[in-house]
C-alpha cells in the first residue's frame, strides 16, 4: 500500500507537509499544470490530423520546405542574384534560366530563392519580438488588474484603432527608412493580438485552484505567472503566431513595395514585385509574376498550417 | 378598436411594459451619446501617438522639416516655429492647438498646407475603398449564405477556397496580375493609370466621388469611363476583403440556422426563403457587421498599395510619394487622418449595429 503508484507518492508529502519543505516549488506546480494543459500532443494524434486534413500536411510540408530553401537556398542557386548582364536582359522563362531574367539580366530564380532567407528572418524576428512583448504586457496586465491592465489595455486600444498597415508606415517614417525599423513597426502592430489574448488566457486562470495552489505553497507571482499560467496560453499562442507569421511576411513585402525598409538591390520578393510592376504593362510578366508567386505560397503555407494548429490545439473549432 | 382594447389591457396588467417602452427612445440616446463619448480617448490616444511619431524623427526634426538646403539660420528658425526649444508637454499643447485650427504642417514636395492636400485627394480614396466593399460584399455575403446553407457541397468549397486563398493574396501583386490579364492580354481594361483617362473630362465637383458627380452633371460618357477605370483597382481592393467577409457570413450563418428559433420556423412551415432570410439571416448579420470594423482597418491600408499600383490619386499614394522624397510633415498628417477616418468607421459600425440589434447595448464592451 504504502508503495503505490507513483502518483500517490508524489502527491502525499504535498498534503502532510505543505509549508515546511525547503523546496516547495516545483512539484504542486508541476502537477497542477499538467492537469489544466489540454493533452493536445502525440505523434499519434498529429498523424490522424494530418490524415483527416490533408491541406495540413501539405502546409507542414511546404513550411519545412521553405525553412530549408532559407537555410541552404543561397548556397545552391545557379547565378549571383546581385551579378547583371545587360546582354540577357529581359529573357522570359527558359531551362537556363528557369524564372527569366530581369531588365539587368539577374537571374529571377536566383533572386526569388536567396530572397527567401530575407523574408522569412524579417517576419519571423518580428513575430517573436510581439510575441515577446506582448506576452509580458497581457500576463502583467492579465495578473495584476487594476490601473497597470487598464492602462495597457488603453495603450493596445490606441494601436488597434490605427489602421495597422498604415501605422506601420509612419513608424518607419518615423524611426527612419531601414530593415531593423519594418521589424520593429511589424512587432510593434501585432503586440495588441498577443497581448490581448495572453491576458484573456491568464485572467480566466488567474483564480483558479491550480494557480491558487501554487502561490500558498509558496511560489511568488512571478514563477506562478511564469510556471503555471503561461504554459496554458501557450496552445492559442502558437496558432495566433502562424496566422501572424503570414500577415507579417505581407506587412513587410508591403512595405517594401512602397519603398520602405529593404534597399533595391538586395533581393526581396516585395521589392521585386515592385520592379516588376514597371514591365507588366509591356508583357513581361516574369520579373513580378515570380517573386508574387512565392510570397503568396509562403503566406498561404503559414495560414495552411495556423488552420491545422487550431485543429490540434482546439478541436471544438474543428469543421 | 380591438388592438386599443389590447394596449390597455396589457396596460392594466403589467404597467411596466408600456413605461419601459417610452423610455426605450431616450434611454437609446443616452447610449449613443455615451458611445460617441467613448471613442473620445482613443482619438486622444491617436493624436498622442501621431505626435509622438513626429517627434521620434532620429536627430533633430527641425532638419528634417527644413529640407535638405538649409542653413545654420534656417533651422534654428524652424526650430522656433516649431517650437522644439520647449519641453515636451508645451510641444504637445502646441501640436494639439495646432490640429484643432486644421494645421497639419505644410507638405514639402507640393508646397501646399497638408490638410488641403488630404481634403483634395481623400474623395477619390473614399470612392475606391467604399465601392470596393461594396463589391465585395456583394459577393462575400451571397457566398457565404451559400456556404451556410448547404454545408459540404461545391458552394462550401468554394467559399472556403476564396476564403483561404484570399487572405494569402498580396493586394499589390493581385493588382499587378489583374492589370497583366485585363489590360495587357485582354485588352478591356483602359490603362491603369489614374482615375480618368485623358479623354474624357472632369465632371464639376459637387462631392469629390467622380461616379456620383457624373450622374448629377448627366454625362453618361464620364460615367462608363471612370466606372471602367474603377472597375479593376475595385476588384483588386474586394478581393482582399473578400475573405474575412464570407466567412464571417458563413460562421454567423452556420450558427444562426442551428439555433432554436430557426427550428421553431421551419416547424411552423414557413418556406425555406422566409426562414434563411427573415430568421436568419438578419439574425447573422449583426456579427458580419461588426467584423467590417477590421475589415475597413485592412482596407484602409491595403488601399495605399492599391492606389501606388494603379496610380490612383488618393491619399494613399500621397503619402507614398511624400515618404519617398522624405516628406514627415505631409506622411504623419496622412497617418493622423486615416486613424481619426478608421475611429469614425468603427463608431459609425457600432451605431448600425445597434440599430440591426436593439439588444446590443450601445457602449458596452466593444
Amino acid at each position: 500500500m504504502q508503495h503505490g503508484s507513483p502518483d500517490s507518492v508524489s502527491s502525499l508529502p504535498q498534503r502532510e507537509i505543505p509549508a515546511t519543505t525547503v523546496n516547495t516549488d516545483g512539484k504542486p506546480v508541476a502537477g497542477g499544470a499538467s492537469i489544466a494543459v489540454p493533452q493536445s500532443s502525440g505523434m499519434g494524434q498529429l498523424w490522424s490530423i494530418a490524415c483527416a486534413n490533408p491541406l495540413s500536411l501539405v502546409a507542414f510540408a511546404l513550411f519545412f520546405l521553405l525553412i530549408a530553401v532559407a537555410i541552404v537556398g543561397p548556397s545552391l542557386v545557379p547565378y549571383d542574384p546581385l551579378a547583371s548582364n545587360a546582354s540577357i536582359a529581359l529573357q522570359p522563362p527558359s531551362a537556363e534560366h528557369w524564372f527569366g531574367t530581369d531588365n539587368l539580366g539577374r537571374d529571377v530564380f536566383s533572386r526569388v530563392v536567396v530572397a527567401t532567407r530575407l523574408d522569412l528572418s524579417i517576419s519571423v524576428m518580428a513575430v517573436v519580438l510581439s510575441l515577446v512583448a506582448g506576452s509580458v504586457l497581457g500576463a502583467i496586465a492579465g495578473y495584476a488588474g487594476g490601473w497597470l491592465d487598464a492602462l495597457v489595455s488603453r495603450v493596445m486600444d490606441t494601436i488597434m484603432a490605427f489602421p495597422l498597415f498604415v501605422l506601420a508606415m509612419g513608424i518607419v517614417a518615423a524611426l527612419g527608412n531601414t530593415i531593423e525599423n519594418i521589424i520593429y513597426a511589424t512587432a510593434i502592430i501585432n503586440i495588441p493580438f498577443y497581448a490581448r489574448l495572453i491576458r484573456s488566457e491568464v485572467r480566466i486562470r488567474r483564480n483558479s485552484t491550480f494557480a491558487q495552489a501554487a502561490f500558498i505553497s509558496g511560489m511568488s507571482h512571478w514563477r506562478v505567472l511564469l510556471f503555471t499560467l503561461l504554459p496554458n496560453a501557450l496552445p492559442p499562442m502558437m496558432v495566433q503566431m502562424s496566422l501572424n507569421l503570414g500577415w507579417a511576411i505581407l506587412n513587410a513585402a508591403g512595405l517594401s513595395f512602397i519603398g520602405l525598409g529593404v534597399r533595391p538591390p538586395t533581393p526581396e520578393w516585395g521589392i521585386m514585385v515592385a520592379e516588376g510592376a514597371n514591365f507588366i504593362v509591356s508583357g513581361e510578366w516574369w520579373l513580378a509574376v515570380f517573386p508574387g508567386v512565392t510570397l503568396m505560397l509562403a503566406v498561404f503555407t503559414f495560414n495552411l498550417m495556423g488552420d491545422g494548429l487550431r485543429d490540434l490545439v482546439d478541436p471544438r473549432q474543428r469543421q | 378598436m380591438f388592438t386599443a382594447t389590447g394596449d390597455t389591457l396589457s396596460d392594466a396588467i403589467n404597467p411596466v411594459i408600456k413605461r419601459s417602452n417610452d423610455d426605450y427612445g431616450c434611454k437609446r440616446a443616452v447610449m449613443l451619446l455615451r458611445r460617441i463619448l467613448q471613442s473620445l480617448p482613443v482619438v486622444a490616444g491617436v493624436v498622442l501617438v501621431s505626435f509622438l511619431l513626429t517627434r521620434a524623427l532620429p536627430g533633430d526634426p527641425a532638419v528634417y522639416f527644413a529640407g535638405p538646403a538649409a542653413s545654420e539660420e534656417s533651422i534654428a528658425e524652424i526650430t522656433r516655429a516649431l517650437g522644439l526649444d520647449k519641453p515636451l508637454p508645451v510641444q504637445f499643447a502646441l501640436y494639439v492647438q495646432d490640429l484643432f485650427q486644421g494645421d497639419l504642417g505644410q507638405s514639402l514636395s507640393t508646397g501646399q498646407p497638408v490638410l488641403s492636400d488630404l481634403a483634395r485627394r481623400l474623395p477619390a480614396s473614399l470612392e475606391l475603398t467604399l465601392f470596393a466593399l461594396l463589391l465585395s460584399c456583394a459577393i462575400a455575403v451571397p457566398l457565404g449564405i451559400a456556404a451556410a446553407t448547404r454545408p459540404g457541397s461545391w458552394r462550401d468549397h468554394l467559399c472556403r477556397i476564396v476564403v483561404t486563398a484570399g487572405v494569402s493574396l498580396p493586394t499589390f501583386f493581385t493588382g499587378i496580375v489583374l492589370i497583366y490579364v485585363f489590360y495587357y492580354l485582354l485588352g478591356w481594361a483602359p490603362s491603369p493609370l489614374g482615375r480618368l483617362d485623358f479623354l474624357y473630362i472632369e465632371p464639376d465637383h459637387v462631392t469629390g466621388f467622380y461616379l456620383i458627380d457624373s450622374i448629377l452633371a448627366g454625362d453618361v460618357e464620364t460615367f462608363a469611363g471612370t466606372l471602367k477605370q474603377l472597375l479593376l483597382p475595385a476588384c483588386t481592393l474586394a478581393l482582399f476583403t473578400l475573405a474575412p467577409i464570407a466567412r464571417m457570413t458563413r460562421a454567423s450563418m452556420l450558427a444562426a440556422l442551428s439555433a432554436d428559433y430557426v427550428r421553431t420556423a421551419r416547424a411552423l412551415g414557413h418556406s425555406d426563403r422566409t426562414v434563411i432570410f427573415t430568421y436568419a439571416f438578419r439574425n447573422a448579420m449583426l456579427s458580419v457587421v461588426t467584423t467590417l470594423g477590421m475589415v475597413f482597418s485592412f482596407a484602409l491600408g491595403a488601399n495605399v498599395l492599391v492606389e501606388k499600383v494603379f496610380a490612383w490619386p488618393g491619399i494613399g499614394s500621397y503619402a507614398v510619394e511624400a515618404q519617398v522624397v522624405s516628406d514627415y510633415a505631409a506622411v504623419q498628417g496622412f497617418v493622423l487622418a486615416m486613424a481619426l477616418l478608421f475611429v469614425a468607421l468603427n463608431l459609425l459600425i457600432d451605431i448600425i449595429a445597434s440599430l440591426i440589434d436593439p439588444r446590443m447595448q450601445l457602449g458596452e464592451d466593444t
